[in-house]
């Protein structure tokens, strides 16, 4: 044991593993957040079609030789996400269809992108699986990346405490909101911006394949436990952070495991007690 | 000027219409009462007053100033997830934010009219429970505790007694008329309830293959009476 906290200590006072900690705490309370939203809105959809669409634009970002490619990923991304939303309002059929296509389409061109255009490093699959699984790309932070990172996260957080109440509302009952004067549609898309920005962020952190776990996880634990809004919301909020700092130590210590599918694995173990604990305490 | 007035609506979805031609008007302080069979519009004409489904025709005008956020509304059917996760407080408590504009929590005054609200529901002891978990009644109560903390000048109600049992029924009709009669505030109810209509409504709009619009005594007296009490009571 002291061993072990030997080792992380070492760890520890490398700047890169410090900003690592942040940034994967910062973006585990962002997605958890806005997660609960998604799930009940049934928009957990558009947050994995979004992830897709962020790997395509990273493609493209690193193709034009883009030193700092999050800007541009951010752009490309929130402008589907606005896409999407419109196609998935006007007709269900339709709105699932543009999901899949645009997803489906962004991953494709992306990994066609990567094999015409070759990056510098010359490992094709190890960069798509970096891509795609978040590998290290959380340890490979530049001070610049690190910092929009903290920037995003904490605006992130900050809409949504100060729009709480009404992202309840329009998560709750839409027509009811917007019959009496709340603005349904302006927070529908304040939704799908804030969703794209933390799925580009989330993007460093578990890579594009695994954000929905991010999303996801943190929101339907907490559903097995608690039956309001607000106690959900800041279940998930804890349990994303937790679930986040336990993977990464995990993922650090054990130099096998790669960061983001250990978080994944450590959320997927938090549903599980979850689901056993809501189970018996008959919830 | 009134406060809603419509001219030639047709409603419909998607380009069918279900209504043509109405034309009515609702002034302050009315009780309207809007009767008709299953399936006849009702609810479109409701969602339509509200803004949620666009007119494929005509116009709706509203005056005296009317803003969407003194506006109640109880739906007929909220589509609302098996497992979504709100107590009955929370949900009250929506009812609020159309008047609080980018104030981001409730102040000591949204929560007592809640509280309030939730009291003459009869909820109290409900109040942090699980909505989902309540019964169908109870959630009826729920969500007009929630339309009546939106309400300021208008409220639209869409079949209200839906679900509720006799006493319960009462106490609403009461309710109601005490918030038309003291508080000044205007009403727009969907009911199946032909003897609540002929005793409470001020006036009377039925859809349906016939269009009536006028006063209860009106409706009433008129040979209208015979002709719809039919199809309403088969409704
Ligand atoms: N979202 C929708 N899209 C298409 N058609 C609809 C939609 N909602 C209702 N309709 C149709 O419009 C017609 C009127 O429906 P509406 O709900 O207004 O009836 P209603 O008068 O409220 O009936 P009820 O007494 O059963 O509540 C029905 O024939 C229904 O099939
Ligand atoms: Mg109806």
């Amino acid at each position: 044991m002291a061993e072990i906290l030997d080792n992380l200590r070492q760890y520890l006072a490398f700047p890169f593993v410090r900003y690592a900690i942040i940034v994967g705490v910062l973006v585990a309370l962002c997605s958890s957040l806005f997660g609960v939203t998604l799930v009940l809105k049934r928009f957990s959809f558009i947050g994995d079609g979004l992830s897709h669409v962020a790997f395509g634009a990273m493609t493209i970002a690193t193709i034009l030789k883009i030193k700092n490619e999050m800007p541009l990923t951010l752009l490309l991304t929130i402008i589907c996400a606005i896409f999407l939303l419109r196609a998935g309002q006007s007709t269900k059929i339709k709105g699932d269809a543009a999901v899949a296509m645009l997803s489906v389409g962004a991953l494709a061109l992306g990994y066609l992108l990567l094999n015409i255009f070759p990056s510098n490093s010359g490992n094709l699959s190890g960069d798509v699986c970096a891509a795609l699984f978040g590998s290290a790309s959380i340890l490979t932070l530049t001070a610049t990346e690190v910092w929009l990172s903290i920037v995003l996260s904490l605006v992130v957080v900050g809409l949504f405490v100060f729009f709480y109440h009404k992202i309840f509302a329009v998560t709750f009952d839409e027509s009811f909101a917007s019959a009496t004067g709340v603005s349904a549609k302006s927070y529908n898309l304040l939704i799908a911006v804030v969703v794209a920005v933390i799925i580009v962020l989330a993007m460093n952190l578990v890579g594009s394949l695994l954000i929905s776990a991010l999303v996801i996880f943190p929101a339907l634990s907490a559903m097995r436990l608690y039956k309001s809004f607000l106690s959900v919301t800041i279940c998930a909020a804890v349990l994303s952070v937790v679930c986040a700092l336990l993977g990464l130590l995990i993922a650090i210590l054990a130099p096998r495991a790669p960061v983001g599918p250990t978080i994944v694995a450590v959320n997927i173990g938090a549903f599980l007690l979850c689901s056993l604990i809501g189970k018996i305490s008959g919830r | 000027m009134s406060l809603i007035s419509c001219e030639n609506l047709s409603l419909g979805y998607e380009g069918h219409a279900i209504v043509k031609d109405l034309s009515f008007h609702v002034d302050m302080g009315d009780y309207l009462y809007i009767l008709g069979e299953n399936g006849s519009g009702k609810s479109t004409l409701i969602k339509t007053l509200l803004g949620l489904t666009p007119p494929l025709k005509g116009s709706i005008r509203y005056g005296d100033g009317l803003k969407k956020n003194e506006i109640g509304y109880l739906p007929q059917q909220t589509l609302i997830q098996r497992d979504f996760p709100a107590s009955v407080e929370e949900i009250v408590r929506s009812g609020c934010l159309g008047r609080m504009g980018f104030k981001p929590f409730y102040g000591a005054a949204q929560k007592e009219l809640a509280a309030r609200n939730i009291e003459r529901m009869g909820l109290t002891s409900l109040k942090k429970r699980c909505y989902r978990e309540l019964s169908g009644g109870q959630q009826q109560r729920v969500l007009l505790a929630r339309a009546l903390c939106a309400t300021g000048k208008l409220l639209l109600l869409d079949e209200p007694a839906a679900g509720l049992d006799p006493k319960v029924t009462a106490e609403l009709y009461g309710l109601i008329r005490s918030l038309n009669e003291k508080d000044g505030v205007t009403v727009i109810m969907v009911s199946h309830d032909l003897n609540a209509a002929l005793e409470y409504a001020g006036r009377v709009l039925h859809i349906g293959s016939r269009i009536f619009f006028g006063s209860r005594e009106a409706y009433r007296s008129s040979g209208a009476l015979g002709s719809f009490e039919g199809d309403v009571k088969n409704g």
